[in-house]
């Protein structure tokens, strides 16, 4: 187990190495940092000089270096545009993007997963066929234009939900903010979450879907109905146990995924999240504040990835007497 | 006392080509401790007869007619909830294929508690004992260990066992066994047909037991019945019919099994193949299903269809008999 999981941090190494190498050359080549600090009018000297200071007259490897370093501990510049630290931004911003992603997700796998396993059970119910048909709806339409459907709807129309912005929120520890300690912060919090969560939710409806119709072919399914279960025994706990390995592979990377282009949603929604910040920064060629994105995006998909594994081994005996094989002849 | 009684149980699976009959008037039963073998090429349609016993023919197959009565009382037409408890607690089955059968996420300990739990009134601890004893008694060696290890962590011969011991774990009173040993190298096997045997004998278990082996059937069956293309050619008692078969298929069925019975596939050896009903309107010949290959067929084999009557100790299908 323990070999298991430093071999897999082994193996990100190279990966987050690669994706540092893509963000420090964006970080030290787009765009130059000495111009756009000092202005069109510096002199040479004062240019010199302010280069010096940023360290952009040495070799590119200890460039490089020193950024890794300093992104390890939490350093990623200042940004260009707000004129402060890069990770007092994303700290900022860092929970909004979290609480909307998290809330999205066990939105996507609360809903999605039952009328999954209904769908795969009945499949040729009446409500089976209307979830397929809503759920080709949710797969085809664009993020924005569902953000927008139910602004219109539920904002504007009714006047129900607030149309944009997080809420009044409340300060959690050292850096951390939520809002979840009030209604009005709940309330801001579901359109979005609606609007991040309804792909994933058909996708994850349909995965289990077709995993269920499988599953509920094989022989131990036929085995256990001779056997005499009850129906809630050979569908609930056989039939959707072994439809979770597929399952949890792409709710995991289908976390990465909200996170990653929550932007849509939180362009449509004015959410103060990263997505926010990034197309901000984008928008005035911010290149640090980018950079570290990019960087905190490679991160997170390797912690999911990781924590996908480790979700197989607890589900599927076979992988752990894989893992155990491994490591003795590791040994 | 009689416990099965299949009645002239026609099993119908629609396909694109039309209407299949795998199963076409197929009539026997099986007494309190008996045990009936059921022998016949692939494709005779032995295990579709099982899975309609048990109301588990794949879909989108059905009974199309006749019945089956278990216990004196009709089960070929009960709700699915009342079919669910008979299956398992009263009617153990064991399938064909011992690597695919054992869900592969759960420990051979929680799927026979599971089992047993779920038709008899156990304690989880109570349950947990006898899945252990029920483990030693199939053959598993250091059962007590092994309980908690999952399905593949064992060999196909053991997994076939574990699948046994699960198939009779809620004491069932009819235990139709689809192959149970073809997995199984000789001396395993034998064990597997002297629990069988012991459970006949001291527990009144009734055996409904499929297999290509003659020499299992010769070993352990009372009776014997005979499938060719979804009916029953010949049954009856084990030694009348290796030792004096009547029918011309069973007689090649025997005459192709060199002295020491052994394995059916030897049965190519009878000129032609089994028709398949596939659905199509002349996948099936007209009058007796054997008369293609028979070696002794006349005019009436090919306009009208043997029914089952008795010739000696049997019951025969051919107009010659
Ligand atoms: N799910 C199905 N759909 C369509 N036809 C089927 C299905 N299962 C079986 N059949 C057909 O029914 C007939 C009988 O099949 P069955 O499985 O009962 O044969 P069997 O006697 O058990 O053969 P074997 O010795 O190979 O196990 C065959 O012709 C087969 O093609
Ligand atoms: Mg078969």
């Amino acid at each position: 187990m323990f070999a298991f999981i430093a071999s897999r941090i082994l193996q990100a190494v190279p990966v987050l190495l690669a994706v540092g190498l893509i963000a420090f050359a964006l970080f030290a080549y787009v765009g130059d940092p000495v111009t756009i600090i000092l202005g069109q009018d510096a002199t040479d000297a004062q240019r010199r000089a302010l280069a010096h200071d940023l360290g952009l007259d040495r070799p590119f490897f200890v460039q490089y270096a020193h950024y890794l370093w300093s992104a390890a501990q939490g350093d990623f510049g200042i940004s260009l545009r707000l004129a402060q630290p890069v990770s007092a931004l994303i700290a900022e911003r860092l929970p909004a993007t979290l609480e909307l992603a998290v809330t999205a997700s066990v939105l996507a796998f609360a809903v999605g997963v039952p009328m999954g396993v209904h769908a795969g059970i009945h499949r040729d119910s009446f409500v089976s066929r209307l979830f397929m048909v809503v759920s080709l709806i949710g797969v085809s339409l664009p993020t924005f234009v569902l953000g927008i459907l139910l602004i219109l709807v539920f904002s504007v129309s009714l006047n129900w939900l607030p149309s944009f912005g997080r809420g009044p929120v409340v300060a959690v520890g050292s850096w951390w903010t939520t809002g979840f300690t009030s209604w009005a912060g709940i309330r801001a919090l579901i359109l979005p979450a609606v609007t991040l969560g309804l792909f994933q939710m058909t996708l994850i409806m349909r995965l289990v879907r077709s995993e269920m119709l499988e599953v509920l072919r094989t022989d131990y399914i036929r085995f256990a109905r001779a056997r005499g279960l009850t129906d809630r025994a050979i569908h609930f706990s056989h039939a959707l146990k072994n439809t979770l390995v597929p399952v949890i592979t792409i709710i995991g990377l289908q976390f990465g995924g909200i996170v990653a282009f929550s932007l849509v949603t939180e362009t449509v929604f004015q959410w103060p999240g990263m997505g926010l910040l990034l197309v901000q920064s984008v928008v005035s060629a911010d290149i640090p504040v980018m950079s570290a994105y990019l960087l905190l995006i490679a991160l997170l998909f390797v912690a999911i990835n990781l924590t996908v594994d480790l979700l197989y081994f607890c589900v599927d005996p076979r992988l752990r007497a894989l893992g155990r094989r491994a490591e003795t002849r590791g040994r | 006392m009689t416990l099965l009684s299949v009645r002239d149980l026609v099993v119908e699976i629609p396909s694109r080509r039309g209407l299949a009959r795998p199963i076409d008037g197929v009539s026997f039963d099986i007494e309190k401790g008996e045990i009936l073998g059921i022998v016949g090429e692939s494709g005779a349609g032995k295990s579709l007869t099982g899975a309609a016993i048990t109301g588990l023919l794949p879909n989108p197959g059905r009974i199309a007619g006749g019945m089956v009565l278990f216990d004196g009382n009709r089960i070929d037409d009960l709700p699915a909830t009342r079919m669910r408890r008979l299956r398992g607690r009263r009617i153990g089955m064991i399938f064909q294929d011992p690597l695919t059968t054992l869900d592969p996420l759960f420990t051979v300990g929680q799927q026979l508690v599971e089992t047993m739990r779920t038709h008899l009134p156990l304690s989880d601890t109570a349950a947990r004992t006898r899945a252990r004893d029920w483990l030693d008694r199939v053959g598993i060696p250091a059962a007590n260990r092994r309980i908690d290890a999952y399905p593949h962590e064992f060999s196909g011969g053991q997994r076939q066992r574990v699948v046994i011991a699960l198939a009779l774990c809620a004491e069932p009173d009819l235990l139709i066994a689809d192959e149970p040993t073809t997995a199984l190298d000789v001396s395993v096997q034998a064990h597997i047909i002297a629990l069988l045997r012991a459970l006949a004998r001291e527990r009144g278990t009734a055996v409904m037991l499929i297999t290509h082996d003659m020499g299992v059937i010769a070993e352990i069956a009372d009776r014997v019945a005979v499938m060719y293309a979804g009916r029953i050619v010949e049954i009856g008692p084990v030694d009348a019919v290796i030792r004096h078969p009547t029918h011309p298929y069973t007689d090649g069925l025997m005459g192709t099994i060199p002295s020491v019975a052994r394995r059916l596939d030897r049965l190519r050896q009878i000129d032609g193949s089994m028709p398949r009903p596939n659905g199509t309107r002349d996948a099936m010949p007209v009058g007796c299903a054997f008369h293609p290959r028979c070696p002794k067929v006349f005019d009436r084999c090919r306009q009208e269809r043997p029914v089952l009557h008795t010739a000696g100790a049997s019951l025969v299908a051919c107009w010659l008999a």
